[in-house]
Order: structure tokens, then C-alpha cells, then sequence
């Protein structure tokens, strides 16, 4: 087995801000990296995932589902413990960070492009690929603030998977577009999946982990509660967050 | 982060492309940032050029796209400046011993313009790219070095404007201008690299933005850009030479009006100041970068 995404004992833990600081705090801060009380957002997390293979983490809000993505996508670092990525990540994180509302679909796409780590001939290569895919090509050069939220997020999602990734990373997916475009997503996704790519998803949809994982992990205030093949975690999950819903 | 072996691999990867065919350009990229990339980010392979090229051209499309007059403001503010320079010290602290006085406060007002525009967003261009830093994996350094470099794009322009001064004063190009390469390019370092601890800071003291805006409102006096340099009375003379805003406007003036090569001590002191704040700024921006997304 060649693992693609390995997580040795990771924690990660954020500062509490409570209240105005005087500057010479925040001078100390700048150098010094844990200062005062901290909030710990995942502790000792530790997993193997094999090449090909997908994994969904599930669990409540604040969890750090989100934390740990961001992570394997080399936006933080860990306070401790090991993190290991073979391949270049693709993520579906926030669509459309990087999209300017001044500028042109196409604009958008290109530099959205270069963020995401394409090269020239890449980008040129997959440009058309990426406008036929988003289905807005009436309104290519026309600027973004004229679109509709719908048609920003089926543009930054074609950018997004023109990447080519070997590990595909996706934060709560729902909710793209209309359905036709839904289920072209879930037919892209699925045939990253064949082509034997790993994906790593966060969602409170069990219908989309079931379909692209077969291994869950069920994090509750940044621990793991449990994990495994994903319709035994699921159903774990569902019967124990049933379980403190009606006790409360 | 994996162990240093893991890193060096990866580095290695990452690099193999560019190693045989690209060798060269990627060579000049990576001078380019300062050698900011020698821990290259573990998950971003892409092209370095190409990512500058396009936050440059997005920054300057974004300024220009919904003014009617468009790029004609980078000369408009200039020219007024200018022209309002004239009158006073020609009319009201009339002073006639400088020939081609509106060439004289050009000299002076391109670099400082320059200066201030560039670091101004440099400074901010971390916290204004926080959807972009928080989200995408992009190496980090190029956001605030794209930023410096889309104000040379007003640069150019202003050279334009420059040089039309010039051929009206009779002064047609010399030998002397191949010095104006080299001198903005230390320059253009000198500023990255103050752009780059800046905008590091910046993330943890929001106040540094106004720190930046009140240091350049007293530049714009300590510059010598509407009076010579000569005008200096002795014991300050050292130290104004290193401010390297004033070194580039004297060394201006050496390559534009007295058509010969920059003193020597200026090309020094540029070296030294760019050279210096290069490895500050790079150091400084390295040290604080991994805690940009909690505070972002």
C-alpha cells in the first residue's frame, strides 16, 4: 500500500484574542508563537489514506474538518506532529477566492489559473476545456460582477478541476449550481476516482461520501471519535449525534 | 511538515523541470524573488513567472478598467505636481540657478512617487489578498513582490514623460541613461524587500499601513525633490546620501542633467541598502508567514 496522505499525531491549536492588546503585545507576539490561552482545534489526529482511495470526514461544526483540509492543502501548518502529501493537491475549498469582479470571465479564469499552479501552456491547453466545462461561454468577457452567484461558482469549479490533481481535497461541495451541473460535478469527481485519485472530503451529506469514500472519519471537537469503512462510521455517527439531539 | 529528507525530495521534484530546458529562466525567476523560494511550498508546483505576470496584469487592469481617462492618470498627477512645483520657485521663491527646472523636479518626483505608491501597497497586499492567502496555496512572497511590480508599470509611463522632457530641453539621449537600468533595479529591490517586511508585519499591527503613509508624507520633504542637493548644509550630507530614495533621485539627476555616471558612493549605498533589505525583508517575511492564516 502507498499511502498519499499520511497524518502522524497532528495537533493544531489557535490563540484566543480576547480583547485589545496593547502594541508591545503585539510585538511580542510577532515573534514569539504561543502566546496565553489557546484553543485547541485538533489534537492527536492521526490516519493513512492509500492512493485511490477516498476518505469523508464527518462531524458537527467547529469539529476542525475545515482545519484539517487547510492543512493538507499548505495554507497552516501543524503545532506538532507529522503531515504527509504525496502528489500535488487540488483543492474545492471557498470557490472563487481568487476571482476579481472587475474582471472578465476570462481574466478571472487565467489568473485564478496561475494561482492554482498551472503553467502557460497548461492553462493554455485547458482553456477552452475549462469555459465549454463551466457552460458560461456567452458571457466570457463580459466582468464577473455581472454573473450570477450560480455562474461565478460553476466557473471557479471548472477552473478547479481542469488542475489535474492527485489528491483532490473538498469542503462541503453542496449546492453548485443548478442539478444539471451538480451532476456533471459528481460525474467529474467520480471519474478522478477511476483514474485513481485520492480525495479527501468534508460534508454533512452522507449520500456524497458514501458515493466517492470508502473510508470515514468522525471528528468531534478536533478529536477523532472513530473511523473506518465509511457505512459503519456513518451509521455510527448518525445514531450517536441522534442519540444527544433527543437527550437534549 | 515532514522531515527535512521529505523536504529536500520534494524540493528536488519540484525542480527537476526547470533543471534541464528551463534552466535558465527559472534561474532569473528565482533571483527575482530574492531567493525567497528555497523552501519551496510543499504543494505548490506551478509556474512562477506566469503567476507574477498574471497578479501584475490583474492589478493593473483592475486600476484602470472603469476610469474613463485611464492610464492618462499616471502622467496627469505627475504634470500637475510638476507644474505647480514650477510656478512657486519660479515665481513665488523664484530660483534661477537650476536649468530645466521642470526635468530637475521630474527626477525627483518619479522615484519618490514611485517609492511611495509601491510600498504603500506592498505593505497592504497581504491583508487585501487574504481571501487569496487564506485559500489558495500560492507561495506567499509573490503577493507583496507582485504588487511593487505592478507600480512599475506607472514607471514606465512616467518615463515616457521623462524622456519628452528631456528632448524638449535639448537634451537628447546619452550614454549616461544605460546607468538608469541598473539603478532602478537596485532600486526595485530595495523597495521588494521593504514591501516584503511590511507586509508581514502588517498581518499582526494593522497600524503599520499608517505608519507607511505618515513616513512617506516626511519623505516627500527629506527627498531633495523640488531643491538640490547642494542646498544641504555639510554635517547632514552623510546622512541624507543614505537614504536611498534621495541617492536615487541625485543619481537621477548625475544621468539625466549632467549626462554622466552616478557617483560612486550612490551606486554603493544603493547596493548596500538593497542587498540589506532584500535579506531583512525576505528573513522577516519567511519567520511570520506560516501564522498569516490565523490572523488573516
Amino acid at each position: 500500500m502507498t499511502a498519499a496522505l499520511v497524518f502522524d499525531r497532528v495537533s493544531k491549536s489557535f490563540a484566543h484574542h480576547t480583547g485589545p492588546r496593547l502594541l508591545r503585545e503585539r510585538i511580542a507576539e510577532l515573534f514569539r508563537s504561543a502566546p496565553g490561552h489557546r484553543l485547541e482545534v485538533l489534537k492527536d489526529v492521526s490516519f493513512q489514506l492509500p492512493r485511490g482511495d477516498g476518505l469523508g470526514l464527518i462531524g458537527p461544526n467547529g469539529a476542525g474538518k475545515s482545519t484539517l483540509l487547510n492543512m493538507v492543502c499548505g495554507l497552516s501548518q501543524p503545532d506538532s506532529g507529522r503531515i504527509e502529501v504525496h502528489g500535488r493537491v487540488g483543492a474545492l475549498l471557498e470557490l472563487g477566492s481568487g476571482f476579481h469582479p472587475d474582471l472578465t470571465g476570462e481574466e478571472n479564469v487565467r489568473v485564478n489559473a496561475a494561482m492554482i499552479g498551472l503553467t502557460r501552456r497548461q492553462t493554455k491547453e485547458r482553456f477552452e476545456d475549462i469555459i465549454e466545462f463551466s457552460g458560461v461561454r456567452d458571457f466570457i468577457r463580459e466582468p464577473l460582477r455581472t454573473y450570477s452567484s450560480g455562474m461565478q461558482m460553476r466557473l471557479a469549479f471548472s477552473v478547479a478541476v481542469h488542475m489535474n490533481p492527485d489528491v483532490l481535497v473538498i469542503d462541503e461541495m453542496i449546492g453548485v449550481g443548478d442539478n444539471d451541473f451538480q451532476a456533471k460535478c459528481l460525474e467529474r469527481m467520480r471519474r478522478f476516482q477511476s483514474e485513481g485519485k485520492t480525495i479527501l472530503l468534508a460534508s454533512h451529506s452522507p449520500k456524497l461520501m458514501e458515493m466517492l469514500c470508502q473510508h470515514a472519519m468522525w471528528l468531534e471537537r478536533g478529536r477523532v471519535v472513530t473511523s473506518g469503512p465509511v457505512d459503519q462510521v456513518l451509521k455510527a455517527y448518525q445514531s450517536g449525534h441522534g442519540g444527544t439531539a433527543s437527550a437534549t | 511538515m515532514g522531515s527535512s529528507g521529505e523536504e529536500r525530495k520534494n524540493y528536488d521534484a519540484m525542480l527537476r523541470p526547470y533543471t534541464t530546458l528551463q534552466a535558465s529562466r527559472a534561474r532569473i525567476v528565482y533571483l527575482f524573488l530574492f531567493f525567497t523560494m528555497t523552501t519551496p511550498p510543499r504543494k505548490w508546483g506551478g509556474d512562477l513567472l506566469f503567476l507574477l505576470e498574471n497578479l501584475i496584469l490583474k492589478d493593473f487592469r483592475i486600476r484602470y478598467r472603469n476610469m474613463s481617462l485611464g492610464v492618462m492618470w499616471s502622467l496627469i498627477n505627475p504634470l500637475v505636481l510638476m507644474g505647480v512645483m514650477t510656478f512657486i520657485f519660479s515665481n513665488v521663491f523664484a530660483n534661477k540657478s537650476i536649468a530645466a527646472y521642470p526635468l530637475f523636479i521630474l527626477c525627483g518626483l518619479i522615484p519618490f512617487n514611485f517609492f511611495s505608491g509601491a510600498l504603500l501597497a506592498g505593505t497592504t497586499s497581504i491583508l487585501d489578498s487574504a481571501p487569496l492567502v487564506k485559500r489558495v496555496a500560492v507561495p506567499r512572497e509573490v503577493v507583496p513582490v507582485a504588487s511593487v511590480l505592478s507600480n512599475c508599470v506607472h514607471l514606465l509611463i512616467q518615463f515616457g514623460l521623462l524622456v519628452g522632457f528631456a528632448l524638449v530641453y535639448r537634451l537628447p539621449p546619452a550614454v549616461s541613461w544605460l546607468w538608469l537600468p541598473l539603478v532602478w533595479l537596485l532600486f526595485i529591490v530595495f523597495v521588494c524587500g521593504l514591501a516584503l517586511g511590511a507586509s508581514a508585519v502588517n498581518v499582526f499591527i494593522r497600524d503599520t499601513r499608517y505608519v507607511v503613509e505618515s513616513f512617506n508624507l516626511v519623505l516627500f520633504w527629506l527627498v531633495p525633490i523640488f531643491y538640490p542637493f547642494s542646498y544641504i548644509p555639510d554635517r547632514f550630507r552623510d546622512v541624507y546620501q543614505f537614504n536611498p530614495v534621495a541617492a536615487l533621485v541625485m543619481a537621477m539627476r548625475n544621468i539625466m542633467i549632467e549626462r554622466q555616471a552616478p557617483a560612486p558612493s550612490l551606486l554603493r549605498n544603493m547596493t548596500i541598502a538593497a542587498t540589506f533589505t532584500a535579506v531583512a525583508g525576505t528573513w522577516l517575511f519567511r519567520r511570520l508567514k506560516d501564522r498569516f492564516y490565523e490572523h488573516l
